[in-house]
């Protein structure tokens, strides 16, 4: 029986192997081979740091990079101020109808967001495409995120709470400012993270809605690889990448709670 | 004037009336208690003076205004809650100074009678623990030190000591005697524990179903319950049905059925011949007072029956017979054991004559 169960259990091991294998060796492969020294990424030549050099010349890839971070943090700033705002209220008034509006962005289909928005902004707003209609298109779909990190905190705190800060004294703002904000801080800064990464590597939606003038480090990164995936397109996938990590670590150990939110 | 007054309140949920035209005052200094089984309504009337919960019908008044338009900020009003509702990311000593704070206090001010109400409820060494590293009965202390640092006319707490054990609680009930009388403020107490109620209490509400059934002293409430679900609730007593023979100024009359005729005390409220003769009832005794003895004995008890042992609960310090009367009735009898040695005098199956006498016990009109 014990054998039997220790077998059963290396089965486990291989298949767990294997899928992640597969999830993170073409990852590592493209982190490798942006430090090969050739034009090819086809055999491993010697390790060189020139493909991050050519990078930090690419005048395009560094005014893509500006205007990824740009909106990525101007995005993220009013998601983090919108969505903690509709987590409160998705908490305090429990409206089934509220929760689903807010919700909805992030369960459709990127490419239904992308479309949508285009012909909403052209059509009904007569934007002109550019930074403004990414930055209102990325703000639509995450949203919801920061507001269900949000709200999750406050449907574990005790609601007692914030009735005995108006009982001792406090206006409902006053409760708001000593009492509920700090209490949702870690919340809040971790949705605010979230919504930073989902931001800078965001790619449909954002091609959609980006017009001719403006270029974003994913479109970037798109327009490169139509001709060929050279090694600077290597560099700079390893510093998104790692960019990217290191936020989601710091957001999960904010709050641990937030992992449990990405897509 | 009562320092609250509760007039004719009504506060419904949907069709559920939790508080049904209730009407009662409280004194200054008082230690009143709103006692009664969960859903009776006690909480919702906590709520309502503490302004969580605004009445339907019905006027509150603190000092004789009306606090209907004052939102739960303004009252002057402190509220414990059950689960204590601690601040979890400021320190005892923050959590105590809050009210003060709000109520913009000067700094030095705020520090000085933080550092008094830290004395106060003996927390002075754990001024700087956040409240998770505190034991239940340290919470509770630091709810109670946050509920009077700022002394509010009245402190409003909802079962407290519910969340402790049997023998901390003890000594928070101790604690909390001794608290209201050195600070003086009005304490308004909810409990669904009958004893502590009548432990802690000057005076206590019982309700039922979001009515008030009586309001009286602990003593008056376990001696002379007004109604059924009264004496039923608050401690032991045993119950039989009964009928009016005769009411009269000093005594009463009653028959019980297959028992025969017993003599109690007359009934609160009636005058001579206010209660018809034939009026039903029940007529209730608490199990201490009923006296059992070796059969023929007891005689010199007016009211005096045969039965036999069926049952029998030591207890410790008294052992609980529950003796089967001629008629049917079980009745439960309470014999202290205080004399030394002396353990069950009567066992299982023993025939015994069990006793009151003319002026224990109440009837209680249907």
């Amino acid at each position: 029986m014990r054998k039997e169960a220790g077998r059963r259990g290396m089965g486990l091991w291989v298949a767990a192997l294997a899928v992640y294998a597969f999830l993170y060796l073409p990852l590592l492969i493209v982190v490798i081979y942006s430090f090969n020294d050739s034009r090819l990424n086809a055999e491993w030549v010697g390790f060189t740091w020139h493909w991050y050099d050519v990078l930090l010349h690419d005048e395009d890839m560094l005014a893509a990079a500006g205007n990824s971070l740009l909106i990525a943090l101007t995005s993220s700033l009013m998601t983090t101020i919108l969505g903690t705002m509709a987590g409160i209220a998705m908490h305090r008034y429990r409206l089934k109808a509220l929760t689903f509006m807010v919700m909805t962005p992030v369960a459709m289909p990127e490419i239904l967001l992308g479309v949508s928005l285009l012909l909403f902004f052209i059509q009904i707003l007569n934007l002109t495409l550019g930074m403004v209609s990414i930055i209102l298109a990325h703000i639509t779909f995450s949203i919801g995120f920061v507001a269900i990190v949000v709200r999750t905190s406050l449907a574990g705190m005790d609601e007692s709470i914030f009735e005995a800060a108006r009982d001792c004294g406090a206006s409902p703002w006053r409760t708001f400012r000593h009492i509920t904000f700090p209490l949702i801080l870690p919340s809040v800064v971790a949705g605010g993270l979230m919504a930073f990464t989902l931001s800078i590597d965001d790619f449909v939606i954002t091609f959609f809605t980006a017009g001719v003038g403006v270029s974003t480090l994913p479109l970037r990164i798109y327009s490169m690889i139509k001709i060929a995936v050279t090694p600077e397109v290597n560099a700079v996938s390893t510093l998104l990448m790692l960019l990217t990590l290191a936020l989601i670590v710091l957001a999960s150990r904010i709050a641990p709670s937030v992992l449990r939110f990405k897509t | 004037m009562a320092l609250l007054e509760i007039k004719n309140v009504t506060r419904r949920f949907g069709d559920f009336a939790a508080v049904d035209n209730v009407s009662l005052s409280i004194e200054a200094g008082e230690f009143f208690t709103l006692l009664g089984p969960s859903g009776c309504g006690k909480t919702t009337i906590l709520r309502m003076i503490a302004g969580f919960y605004l009445p339907d019908s019905g006027q509150i008044l603190l000092d004789g205004k009306d606090l209907a338009d004052t939102p739960p900020e303004k009252r002057p009003v402190r509220t414990v809650f059950q689960s204590y509702a601690l601040f979890p990311h400021m320190t005892v000593a923050q959590n105590i100074a809050f009210p003060l704070k709000m109520a913009r206090c000067a700094p030095q001010d705020i520090q000085k009678r933080t550092r008094e109400t830290l004395e106060q409820v003996r927390l002075a060494d754990k001024a700087e623990h956040y409240p998770n590293e505190l034991s239940g009965g340290q919470q509770q202390r630091v709810a109670l030190g946050r509920a009077l640092v700022s002394h509010p006319r009245l402190l409003l707490l909802d079962e407290p000591l519910a969340a402790l054990d049997a023998k901390l609680r003890e000594e928070m009930q101790l604690e909390l005697i001794s608290l209201q009388r050195e600070v003086g403020v009005t304490f308004v107490f909810v409990t669904h524990a009958q004893d502590e109620a009548l432990a802690l209490s000057h005076r206590i509400a019982v309700m039922n179903r979001g009515r008030v059934e009586q309001v009286d002293e602990p003593s008056k409430l376990y001696g002379f319950p007004q109604s059924r679900f009264v004496a039923d609730f608050i401690g032991h007593i045993n119950m039989m049905d009964a009928q009016v023979i005769e009411a009269a100024h000093g005594h009463t009359r009653l028959a019980i059925p297959g028992l025969g005729e017993i003599t109690a005390p007359p009934v609160a409220g009636v005058t001579a011949g206010g209660l018809a003769s034939g009026a039903k009832g029940a007529f209730a005794i608490r199990p201490e007072q009923v006296r059992i003895g070796i059969h023929g004995e007891a005689a010199e008890l007016k009211n005096h029956f045969p039965g036999e042992v069926r049952n029998l609960l030591y207890r410790g310090d008294v052992t609980v017979y529950k003796v089967h009367l001629a008629n049917g009735l079980m009745v439960e009898a309470l014999l202290p054991n205080s004399a030394p040695g002396r353990a069950e005098i009567f066992e299982v199956g023993d025939t015994v004559s069990i006793g009151w006498r003319h002026d224990a016990g109440v009837f209680l009109h249907a």
